[in-house]
């Protein structure tokens, strides 16, 4: 399944390829004006062509990009489909304070598990984020207060999380940072994480 | 030398502005390198005064310096496209005071009383405990401030193209000229064959610049009364007794809040440009514009546009329907490419069927410029689409590859490109002594402003946040590394500017702008015997 970091690193390679192309075509346009033209430059039918035909481009490029994101992105059709779609977990999560309250000290899924995440703020706008280790984003949405905040993302690689606030909230908003708070996990390991858990909410 | 005695009151008034605008574009880029140290885990300040800095820089850098520069230059611009009087000299002079005074009032918001609900100002935060009433009603009063000037500018403005004292022009075709409409009836009477083309009355760049006012206007309307109830809490703190803040419902809030801001973003700066962008290239290649009719159009079709782009902020916002995150979020957002390509494509082929040009400085800040919006628009086009969005949303991609390519290297390069066209238009033919430094400015802004955004925008991909500070996190490091080298390049093109301008008009010249100096004593002449 395409994940973020998949989406991510073919972004970097299309911003860099993009920025050559554009710096090098005004470059040679720059280069190109200060030399005298072969031929008095004329009005023509082409050149309404080309602007029309440029048009054209541009509105393909701009509605194009929503299409292959909706038919390529799986998240496009979880997000727009989240009240229909039936989660395999749910974790209600609330944040006030500067201080996110979970519903267990670790939130465990399973590999292939598809999960609801409900957000409520009780102050202010802030934001709900999952890192990876390396620093890099998952996935994010505003938690507004008020509103309903909610997510379904399905998890398909093992692996340990990150949650932190990705909206400014104050100065205060920037300790909202709760390391490996989410494990995503199969097999023995994911049992032993489930019994961690039972023995952590009976010892409170 | 700049000699100030000489000038007319309608080209001081415009100097001032440039003056106080490069002014304040100084201090934000000093902030803005500031909090990059702070980034590279220099540990500088404490997370209150970053956050006050952060909170004034947006504001400093937008209404301090852009707004500024752009405002003299169209008080400047539009009496001598015109051919008409200024509608009140006075007006003038009280909009740059206005301004002025309020980005300071604002800025003083942070410096004294550590407000730090940054330019995006999401409800509750502005008016909750953690800001003192002096803070937030500093902060409004600073920033009803400068709306009362933004809206005396648009007043004075939109008075100056409609005023009669000069001709007999009947109000309803100039009404017309100015919205564009007289664009479409041309190009409808073009693809028909009925009747024939007529020229327009207004030049064209009064009708970027009308149109982008009418957006100026409705932001300061929005920022200006949200202000106003920013104040009002304030006040009733200050009492003693501080009214809820429930009344407001957050997301509502939201809505209102962006489309007012964002129509500076993808309004006014957007349509200013275009019409920039224009009037340098038929100065610059001595042509009539290519396609003018169409570009009138694009001009009222932007604003259009501009209206209802807003829900591109919201699309990780859960609570906002669906159908307008697809239609106003992604769809018409991505009608910004197809405007912003329209003006890049008859701004060049202007310059095009005028084949050689010199390669003058006006010329390359507006390439420079053309560049900067190439690269920026279409950064944004990809973050205003719902999959992309949900990675990228408040990281640093946002901020670099998108807003500070835009304004920094977009923006920047075309106000300096018009500041290097106007120059001696203002100051009766003063020549700027170095061009070599003029040269360094423009290269050492360009890649400056590209390397600084690029670094931001792979720090993004990477995962880092704005508005976050990472303390004793390496993490990030080389992405700020490589970003304050960038941003320490356009330390040095502002420097190397704003030495060159001084050394041409001179410090005493410089001073007189605003206050008039003694008359210098000359040296006593021997006396002549005959």
């Amino acid at each position: 399944m395409i994940e973020s970091s998949h989406v991510l690193g073919l972004l970097k390679v299309v911003f860099l390829v993009y920025i050559a192309i554009v710096v090098s075509l005004i470059a040679r346009y720059a280069i190109s004006i200060t030399k005298p033209a072969k031929k008095k430059f004329e009005l023509t039918a082409y050149h309404g062509k080309l602007f029309y035909g440029w048009m054209g481009l541009l509105i393909f490029v701009g509605v194009g990009i929503h299409i292959l994101t909706f038919n390529k992105i799986p998240w496009v059709k979880w997000d727009l489909n989240r009240d229909k779609i039936k989660a395999d977990k749910e974790f209600n999560i609330s944040i006030a304070d500067y201080k996110f309250t979970l519903p267990e000290k670790t939130l465990v899924i399973e590999d292939g598990q598809t999960v609801r995440f409900n957000l409520d703020s009780k102050d202010y706008t802030y934001g709900f984020g999952l890192f990876r280790d390396n620093g890099s984003l998952v996935f994010q949405m505003q938690v507004v207060p008020g509103s309903t905040n909610n997510l379904v993302w399905k998890f398909d690689k093992s692996g340990t999380y990150s949650i932190r606030s990705t909206e400014y909230s104050g100065p205060k908003g920037g300790n909202l940072l709760v390391k490996n708070a989410v494990v995503v996990a199969s097999g023995p390991a994911l049992a032993q994480l489930i019994l961690e858990n039972k023995t952590q909410s009976k010892t409170n | 030398m700049l000699q100030v005695s000489n000038l007319t009151p309608l080209q001081r008034v415009a100097l001032r502005f440039a003056v106080v605008s490069l002014l304040f574009y100084g201090v934000t880029i000093l902030e803005g390198m500031l909090m990059r140290v702070h980034q590279i885990n220099f540990d500088l300040m404490d997370p209150d005064h970053y956050f006050a800095i952060m909170g004034a820089h947006p504001m400093v850098g937008i209404f301090g310096s852009s707004f500024m520069l752009v405002f003299g230059a169209f008080y400047f611009l539009v009496p001598t496209l015109t051919k008409k009087t200024i509608y009140s000299q006075r007006l003038a002079e009280l909009t740059w005071i206005l301004m002025s005074v309020g980005v300071l009032i604002v800025w003083l918001s942070g410096f004294l009383f550590r407000y730090a609900a940054l330019y995006t100002n999401y409800w509750p935060l502005p008016v909750s405990k953690e800001f003192s009433p002096y803070a937030l009603g500093t902060f409004a009063i600073g920033n009803i401030t400068i709306m009362a000037g933004i809206f005396i500018f648009c007043y004075n403005l939109f008075a100056t193209i409609f005023h009669k004292r000069d001709e007999k022009e009947p109000m309803w075709p100039m009404l017309m000229s100015a919205l564009g409409i007289d664009g479409f009836i041309n190009l409808y009477r073009k693809i028909t064959r009925k009747g024939t083309e007529k020229e327009p009355i207004m030049p064209l760049p009064i009708v970027a610049i009308f149109r982008g006012s009418v957006d100026t206007i409705l932001d300061a309307l929005v920022l200006g009364g949200i202000s106003v109830i920013f104040l009002y809490h304030a006040a009733y703190s200050l009492m003693g007794t501080p009214q809820s803040a429930s009344w407001f419902d957050a997301l509502i809030y939201k809505n209102i809040y962006w489309w007012g801001l964002d129509l500076i973003a993808d309004g006014l700066v957007l349509i200013y440009v275009a019409g920039t962008w224009y009037l340098l290239a038929t100065l610059i290649s001595g042509k009539k514009l290519f396609m003018q009719n169409i570009a009138r159009a694009a001009l009222l079709v932007e604003l259009v546009v501009s209206w209802n782009v807003w829900g591109h902020h919201l699309l990780s916002d859960q609570g906002q329907p669906n159908l307008m995150k697809i239609v106003s979020g992604e769809m018409v957002t991505a009608f910004e490419l197809v405007t912003m390509g329209i003006a890049v494509f008859i701004t060049l082929t202007t310059l095009w069927q005028a084949r050689p040009l010199k390669m003058t400085p006006q010329l390359k800040f507006l390439l420079g410029g053309i560049l900067g919006f190439s690269l920026g628009v279409p950064a944004g086009i990809i973050q205003a689409d719902l999959g992309m969005n949900r990675i990228l949303h408040n990281t640093q991609w946002v901020i670099g590859a998108h807003a500070h390519m835009q304004l920094l290297v977009g923006l920047g390069m075309t106000l300096y490109a018009a500041l290097y066209t106007l120059f001696p238009m203002l100051t009766n033919d003063v020549k700027l002594k170095s061009n070599a430094l003029t040269n360094f400015h423009f290269w050492a802004h360009l890649i400056g402003g590209i390397g600084m955004a690029v670094a931001m925008g792979f720090a993004g991909m990477d995962g880092m946040l704005r508005r976050t500070i990472y303390p004793a996190d390496a993490t990030f490091k080389t992405e700020m590394i490589v970003a304050a080298f960038f941003g320490s390049l356009m330390i040095l093109a502002y420097l190397a500017m704003m030495y060159n301008i001084i050394n041409s008009i001179g410090i005493r010249g410089l001073i007189e702008i605003f206050i008039k100096l003694p008359a210098l004593k000359r040296k006593a002449e021997p006396a002549i015997q005959t």
